[in-house]
């Protein structure tokens, strides 16, 4: 799917990204050190980690990843807690609503289990809630692992059957969660 | 009295006149004609004066005038040369979502608001190439694009007395100086942060700015308010579930025409316990007001969650119409097309004010076109149901007992959870949407703009967490007819019946606008635009702009004397999100049921964001 609109975001992040980060950089600037190499000729490595063509630099790989990615049972917890969480209520089964599809090869903040957990934790800036102390973290890893498994990232064998959705099956939400629901409406619009 | 009051510009004083002479009589009073009666039309239903006054060649609120005509008196452009308009000029957006602003035209500037970040742009006319006079930008919060259902798109300003109001996504109305472009005021309407938000274009009624919210897909509470124009402070609100004082009902003066809406707090009884306070019944369509009996009439949306087995009850007072005192905010009358609504036929579509010959009399009525797939005559001075008519396959209901004014759901469609129910017809943007249809006085017909769609429906369990869409249903939506996913008919109110109409492949999601030239324009999805003989249906010119058309058009008067025909051209809301928010098309519930529709027309449309002027080329 072409995005031309997603990839100028990205591309004016970036842009962002490399203006703040220049705008730091001269702050700490040394007047009187040595100079610094100037270009991957100098030194043979780059001054600084910027590059063109860079999205926003998501989180360090994390250990946790590897627990929940790939797993079966961890994507089908996942896929639940997505509906429970209402995901769904935003991003429809993956195909996207108010929110970004999540089951293309396109991504705004990035599509590693990493990036995607973040993603859930902090919010996104344009509408994406933050979800940090909403949701247990396990869980969070579990949601990231069956969005990952939307797009097809995951090996066969681990990703669930086609979803739920418009099937006289059963739910998938009537087999409820254990752990905690999201509190009754008590505070109420106006 | 306040010169605020009227509509600024040059009817202003001859309409003032007319009110005046109207504000003396009582409101009991039967209706006293206007000074100059409308012209007679072939169909016998008229736009009554005082609330559709002659044309000044402008265009000041999107609907036209009180009535919600749509309709302009210019014929420079007219069935016989129409075929050579032309782009006059372009302006570009800045903006990719869906365009649903009118154009207004008031004296030499332009006026349209973008979707998120919902700027203000002024058009200079007196300039060639529609040069920006200036661009006002109220910089909503950009968390608030989260909390709109269909996109963060804006359905227009309105101008009066030198001064343009409007909505942003994030639930604020401002003000702003129509010719410096500096703010006047700004206040905070709703709290974005629980799902409320903003699209609606205000309705100006003497010194009151009237606003209504939208989020009922969030579990909002439905109000309308009243702002004082002069610095926005709040004047009434009305909301549309809850007790009695809140929704506004004063026994004293709510007079509705049927006893279930008699009793007190019906607005709670009508509910399981407390789930009134997130019971949606949002105002975030069109306002009509009839200025002879000093009322507004507006809807209510869809009751929350879509999932009904949630709510049991009528769910007073949503997905209904009520009269109000624009001073006050009092009920006179309700009326409610689908009691405990069962798939989001929200009730908010332009309710036109119109006088029509009806079994030996003359009735003053409301027509409305309605989601549920009705178009429905109510008399607007009691609230009487006087008819509705199907205008597209409805299997959802079985009709409305005319007797009871009550729609009659069809058993075999009522949704259970975990069953699917197939072929609801129509589905839940209904038989026709927020897109607005015209009244020519010219032919006294209906323009209606309108979809063709049917769907299948799963209930799902849900819950209400703030802030995130409270709806419970995976809906997937398909043409009713093969390739026939949209219509643009002509409907005689009087004969009640369609006259003609025009297939479209995709539900039609632009307003129309009729014209003393014999003609009306709308859009479509794919980018046509295009000029029909409001006689015949014969489309005789179309163009085809770069996006999606769900926008307004407009005509009016250029400060050159020439005749010009506006629209904003770029795909998007509910029918257009596939496109414009680059949904994926392999998930059917995507776009709350049209990714099942939509993988075409994501090759067949484009995404964009640009206000084309059309005029015929210089004599
Ligand atoms: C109220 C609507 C809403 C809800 C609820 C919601 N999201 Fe989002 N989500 C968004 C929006 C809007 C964005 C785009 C944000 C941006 O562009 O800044 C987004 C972005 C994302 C992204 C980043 C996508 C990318 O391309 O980088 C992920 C991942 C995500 N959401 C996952 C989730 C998960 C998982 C849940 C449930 C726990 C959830 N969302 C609930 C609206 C929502």
């Amino acid at each position: 799917m072409s995005s031309p609109c997603r990839r100028l975001e990205r591309l004016a992040a970036a842009a962002l990204a490399a203006a703040l980060l220049a705008g730091c950089q001269r702050e700490t600037r040394d007047f009187h050190g040595p100079p610094p190499p100037s270009g991957p000729q100098a030194s043979g490595v780059s001054p600084s980690d910027l590059a063109a063509g860079g999205g926003p630099i998501g989180p360090p790989h994390d250990p946790r990843a590897a627990i929940y990615e790939d797993n079966a049972f961890h994507i089908g917890e996942g896929k639940r807690y997505y509906d429970w969480y209402n995901c769904y209520g935003c991003h429809a089964a993956g195909g996207g609503d108010i929110g970004p599809p999540l089951m293309d090869d396109q991504w705004i903040y990035g599509g590693s289990i990493e990036q995607i957990h973040a993603s859930i934790v902090e919010g996104r800036p344009n509408g994406m809630p933050s979800f940090r102390n909403k949701i247990p973290d396990d869980q969070v890893w579990e949601i990231a692992a069956y969005i990952r498994s939307m797009g097809g990232n995951v090996a066969k064998d681990a990703a669930p059957s086609r979803g739920d959705e418009l099937q006289s099956s059963l739910a998938k939400t009537q087999v409820k969660p254990t752990p905690a629901k999201p509190a009754a409406p008590t505070d109420q619009p106006r | 009295m306040d010169r605020r009051v009227w509509p600024a510009g040059r009817t202003a004083s001859a309409f003032a006149l007319v009110v005046l002479a109207l504000a003396a009589c009582s409101r009991n009073a039967p209706p006293p004609g206007p000074a100059k009666p409308p012209a007679a039309t072939p169909t016998g239903a008229v736009a009554p004066a005082a609330a559709s006054p002659d044309d000044d060649g402008q265009w000041t609120m999107p609907a036209k005038d009180y009535a919600n005509t749509r309709y302009s008196g210019l014929d420079q452009i007219n069935t016989g040369n129409v075929k050579g308009l032309q782009v006059a000029f372009t302006v570009s957006t800045e903006t990719l979502k869906g365009q649903e602003s009118a154009v207004l035209a008031v004296g030499d500037t332009l006026y349209f608001v973008t979707p998120y970040p919902n700027n203000l742009y002024a058009i200079d006319l007196e300039k060639p190439g529609g040069a920006v006079k200036w661009k006002y930008q109220p910089k909503p919060d950009a968390a608030a694009q989260g909390e709109a259902c269909c996109q963060p798109i804006n359905r227009g300003p309105v101008y009066s007395n030198g001064v343009i109001y409007y909505n942003t996504i994030d639930a604020w109305t401002h003000a702003v100086d129509a010719k410096t472009g500096q703010l006047k005021w700004k206040v905070k309407v709703g709290d974005f942060h629980k799902g409320e938000t903003t699209n609606m274009a205000p309705i100006v009624v003497k010194d009151h700015v009237i606003v209504g919210n939208s989020g009922a897909e969030f579990g909002v509470r439905g109000w309308i308010a009243a702002l004082n124009a002069g610095d926005g402070s709040l004047a009434w609100r009305a909301y549309s579930t809850g007790p009695d004082k809140d929704v506004l009902i004063d026994p004293a003066v709510f007079k509705p025409f049927y006893p279930q809406y008699k009793g007190t707090d019906l607005g709670v009884s009508h509910w399981r316990g407390e789930q009134w306070k997130i019971g949606g019944g949002t105002v975030w369509g069109w306002i009509s007001y009839d200025p002879e009996l000093d009322l507004i009439f507006h809807g209510t949306s869809n009751p929350a969650p879509w999932n009904h087995e949630a709510r049991p009850g009528d769910n007073n007072w949503t997905e209904g119409i009520f009269a109000r005192d624009p001073e006050t905010g009092k009920a006179h009358w309700f009326y409610q097309y689908s009691p405990h609504g069962l798939w989001d036929h929200s009730s908010v579509n332009e309710n036109i004010i119109l006088d029509l010959p009806w079994q030996g009399r003359t009735r003053h009525v409301v027509v409305h076109p309605e989601r549920n797939g009705y178009i429905y005559v109510i008399d607007r001075t009691s609230g009487e149901l006087l008819a509705a008519d199907p205008f597209m396959k409805v299997t959802a209901s079985l009709g409305v007992d005319m007797k009871t004014g009550k729609l009659i759901d069809n058993p075999e469609k009522r949704p259970t959870e975990g069953k699917v129910v197939r072929e609801v017809c129509p589905n839940s943007p209904g038989a026709k949407d927020w897109n607005p249809s015209a009244f020519s006085k010219q032919t006294g017909l209906l323009y209606v703009p309108h979809n063709n769609l049917c769907m299948d429906w799963e209930t799902k369990p849900v819950s209400y967490l703030a802030g995130t869409p409270y709806i419970g249903v995976n809906p997937r939506f398909y043409p009713a007819d093969p390739g026939k996913g949209g219509e643009f008919m002509a409907w005689d109110p009087v004969a009640r019946k369609k006259v003609w109409t025009i297939d479209e492949k995709w539900p039609v999601w632009s307003g129309a606008v009729a014209t003393a030239g014999g003609l009306v324009f709308y859009g479509n999805l794919e980018g046509w635009f295009k000029a029909v003989d409001a006689r015949t249906g014969q489309v005789l010119w179309q163009f085809k702009t770069a996006s999606g058309i769900v926008g307004q058009p407009t005509t009016w008067r250029g400060p050159d004397g020439r005749q010009y025909v506006s629209v904003l051209s770029g795909i998007g809301g509910w029918a257009g999100a596939m496109v414009s928010s680059q949904l994926d098309p392999r998930d059917a519930t995507a776009a709350k049921g049209f990714g099942n529709m939509s993988a075409d027309l994501k090759k067949e449309s484009a995404i964009g964001g640009m206000l084309y002027v059309f005029a015929l080329p210089k004599a």
